[in-house]
């Protein structure tokens, strides 16, 4: 585990299930043993509009919100954001729009937010085992089965496409 | 002791039920709404009032009947709630009565972003400040002790991202058992005729000096001693975003905003070189500082609008005064795709009506494509501005005012229009239309009186809108709007021609809530049964 904070936007449009998402990923570093802080907006926002919530964690997290233009990564759930979004993500850090699961593998559009999770998995410095816990967590259990394939399939690509780039 | 992660306003509500608060009541607003709802998921007894003044005059009675009681509300609710509030000052409570106003710095879902610590100050009441959920849940135990002590309605200054941001927080193990309420009688004290509240207004002020003194030495307020060429005061999450933005300075955190800690503040400001305040909103602890003669460095005028982060700290410690990026551009929210209201707002393009509008999801109206509401500006201020409009506008300008509001608003606040509208009627008669999706929506699909359901959605007495208006004589029309548009657009037409006072209640249930309300309703309609016919709300 390393000092540093590792600072997570999610982002998508009201409905698309961002919060639960960030819901999750706080839950996973919580069972990990980090320190934890999350920030979002709630109101209007859930009328359809964009919703972002940031997840922070580390060994020790101060403000809840991450400094504009210093994420390290940007999972984006809706095409629209993404331009929207981006300049939150500081350089060098990682985006994960939504083509980056294509539509034709999930067995359900709206697991997209948990497979983009799976994505993010990948990178983070959190057992495979703990998020899927989180996830399980999360949700009832009739929407498990579907949601673990989800992850799965995420982080596979996610691992594909690290290997491939020669990054971890 | 437990440890987990909790939002600001479900910390509040942990706090609550392990303090044994005895009644939690308050009106739903952003950010404050979950307070109440977790209180009462948790056990608590917690209800929604049809507004903040009554919820604070309900938990004022349940202080003065020797309970521990909370009220919350966001911070435009506290308007609503100054008239008691200002007066309960000088009774002070027999138990404890914490009263949480919820701050929306930058507007994420509100009309204005007042600054509620004026409130404090202009109502002579103790103010805390959390910075996160854990001085939320620590902070509510301290705000009883200090209403218990003083005897004295203790102020609870939240904001957004107190309230909504998530992080650990570790319970206490034992829950407190407060005594039990018990009516004291003390005329004296409570009777605010001028011949009581004369020397009720003194005593308040001793109790204020009092607390000035607690806080020179209580650890509410924090010193966490750094280098000595940068201080930095600060309260609420601010501290946060400052501790990280610079993390070698000296801090002072204030806990207790109301009274200041000046004695302290002075000599912390005298022993480093620069001394910089740290706060969102109005300059307020600056002002204070400089008026008792410590020389403090305030944010740019620019900061004082907004909500302040880690990247905007660093500018005011920089000096940076450059032009801020914009925020990010989103899509902004809308009306739901099927949402009830569509073929209201779609009529009142079409005819040109001048719009006075109200506050909740149909203030959505004034977005394209309607762009169909010409004013909104508070809770219930749609039918005065209406008739306002009405009285002094040319005829053919006049006839084509309508107010609009909604179910929750009408009885917030809407009622004492209808009354002003019958006893002041324009010329030119008036059209109220009332949307009455059956829910408050905006805030997250609550409970109101209208709906005949408790916060916990059951069963309880119901107040009839279409039974108010008619009451007071005004002819009241009822339709579904999304069922029979055509409908709808021909009974407007009607209304407006006559020079009549009129009222359309235009119901349709939230188009998110329909499933909720109907599970809801099948609940309360089987207990209704259950209980004696016709005695139900008695009983309730």
């Amino acid at each position: 585990m390393s000092d540093r904070v590792t600072n997570v936007i999610l982002a998508g449009l009201g409905g698309q299930g961002v919060i639960k998402a960030s819901d999750i990923l706080a839950d996973a570093a919580v069972r990990a043993g980090f320190d934890v802080k999350k920030a979002e907006v709630h109101g209007m926002s859930q009328r359809g509009g964009s919703v972002t919530s940031d997840v922070r964690f580390g060994q020790k997290v101060l403000s809840p919100m991450i400094p504009r233009g210093e994420a390290d990564f940007l999972v984006v759930l809706a095409p629209s954001e993404v331009e929207v979004t981006r300049p939150l993500l500081r350089p060098g850090g990682l985006l994960l729009a939504p083509d980056f699961i294509p539509a034709a593998e999930l067995t359900n559009q709206r697991s997209l937010n948990v497979a983009l999770l799976g994505a993010l998995s990948a990178h983070l410095d959190i057992p495979e085992g703990i998020f899927l816990e989180a996830v399980r967590a999360a949700l009832a259990e009739r929407l498990h089965a579907m949601n673990e394939q989800a992850f799965k399939l995420g982080r596979a690509r996610a691992a594909r496409t690290a290997a491939a780039a020669g990054v971890r | 002791m437990e440890r987990r992660l909790l939002s600001g306003d479900e910390a509040v509500a942990l706090a609550a039920r392990d303090a044994g608060i005895a009644l939690g009541t308050g009106y739903p607003g952003t950010p404050s709404t979950e307070i109440l709802e977790a209180f009462g998921a948790l056990g608590g007894r917690a209800q929604w009032a049809p507004n903040e003044k009554v919820a604070l005059e309900v938990g004022l009675g349940a202080a003065y009947g020797g309970g521990r009681a909370l009220v919350t509300m966001k911070h435009v609710g506290l308007n609503v709630a100054a008239d008691p509030l200002f007066t309960a000052a000088y009774t002070g409570v027999t138990g404890a009565l914490v009263v949480v106003s919820a701050d929306d710095p930058g507007m994420a879902s509100s009309q204005n972003e007042q600054d509620n610590r004026r409130y404090a100050i202009a109502a002579g009441l103790p103010m805390l400040s959390p910075a996160d959920p854990q001085e939320a849940y620590d902070y509510l135990f301290r705000a009883i002790e200090l209403s218990e002590r003083w005897s004295l309605p203790v102020l609870f200054r939240m904001t957004t991202r107190v309230c909504h941001s998530k992080s650990l927080v570790t319970s206490r193990a034992a829950a407190e058992t407060p005594r039990a309420p018990s009516f004291v009688r003390d005329i004296p004290g409570r009777v605010m005729v001028p011949a009581f509240a004369r020397p009720a207004h003194k005593k308040l002020r001793a109790k204020l000096a009092e607390i000035a003194a607690f806080g020179e030495t209580s650890d509410i307020n924090t010193v966490t001693p750094g280098s000595p060429e940068l201080g930095i005061i600060t309260d609420g999450v601010c501290a946060l975003h400052a501790a990280e933005a610079s993390p070698g300075a000296s801090f002072f955190k204030i806990g207790l905003v109301h009274p200041l800690p000046v004695e302290r503040l002075r000599a912390f400001a005298a022993g480093v070189k620069r001394c910089l305040v740290i706060e969102e909103g109005d300059p307020v602890i600056a002002d204070a500082l400089r008026a008792a003669g410590i020389a403090v460095e305030s944010k740019p005028e620019m900061f004082r609008f907004g909500e302040l982060d880690v990247g905007r700290v660093r500018r005011i410690l920089a000096g940076d005064l450059s032009t801020e990026p914009p925020l990010p551009k989103g899509k902004p929210p809308e009306l739901c795709a099927a949402c009830p209201y569509h073929p209201v707002y779609a009529s009142l393009r079409k005819l040109d009506c001048i719009v006075a509008g109200d506050i909740g999801c149909y203030t959505l109206g004034v977005m394209e494509p309607y762009r169909a509401m010409d004013t909104c500006v508070a809770m219930g201020a749609s039918i005065g501005v209406g008739l306002g409009l009405r009285h002094v506008l040319p005829p053919d300008q006049a006839r084509r005012v309508v107010s609009i509001i909604g179910d929750s608003t009408f009885i917030h606040s809407g009622v004492s229009g209808i009354m002003e509208m019958v006893y002041n009627p324009p010329a030119l008669g008036h059209v109220v239309i009332v949307l009455d999706n059956g829910i408050t929506a905006m805030t997250g699909q609550q409970e109101h009186p209208g709906t005949g359901r408790t916060l916990e959605h059951e069963a309880t007495g119901k107040v009839s809108i279409e039974g108010v208006a008619r009451s007071m004589g005004i002819d009241t029309s009822i339709l579904d709007p999304f069922a029979d548009p055509a409908g709808f657009e021909k009974l407007l037409v009607e209304k407006l021609a006559t020079p009549r006072l009129s009222m359309i209640v235009a119901r349709r249930p939230c188009v998110l809530a329909a499933a909720d309300i109907r599970g809801w309703e099948k609940a309360a309609e089987a207990s209704r049964a259950s209980s004696c016919a016709g005695c139900a709300v008695e009983d309730a």
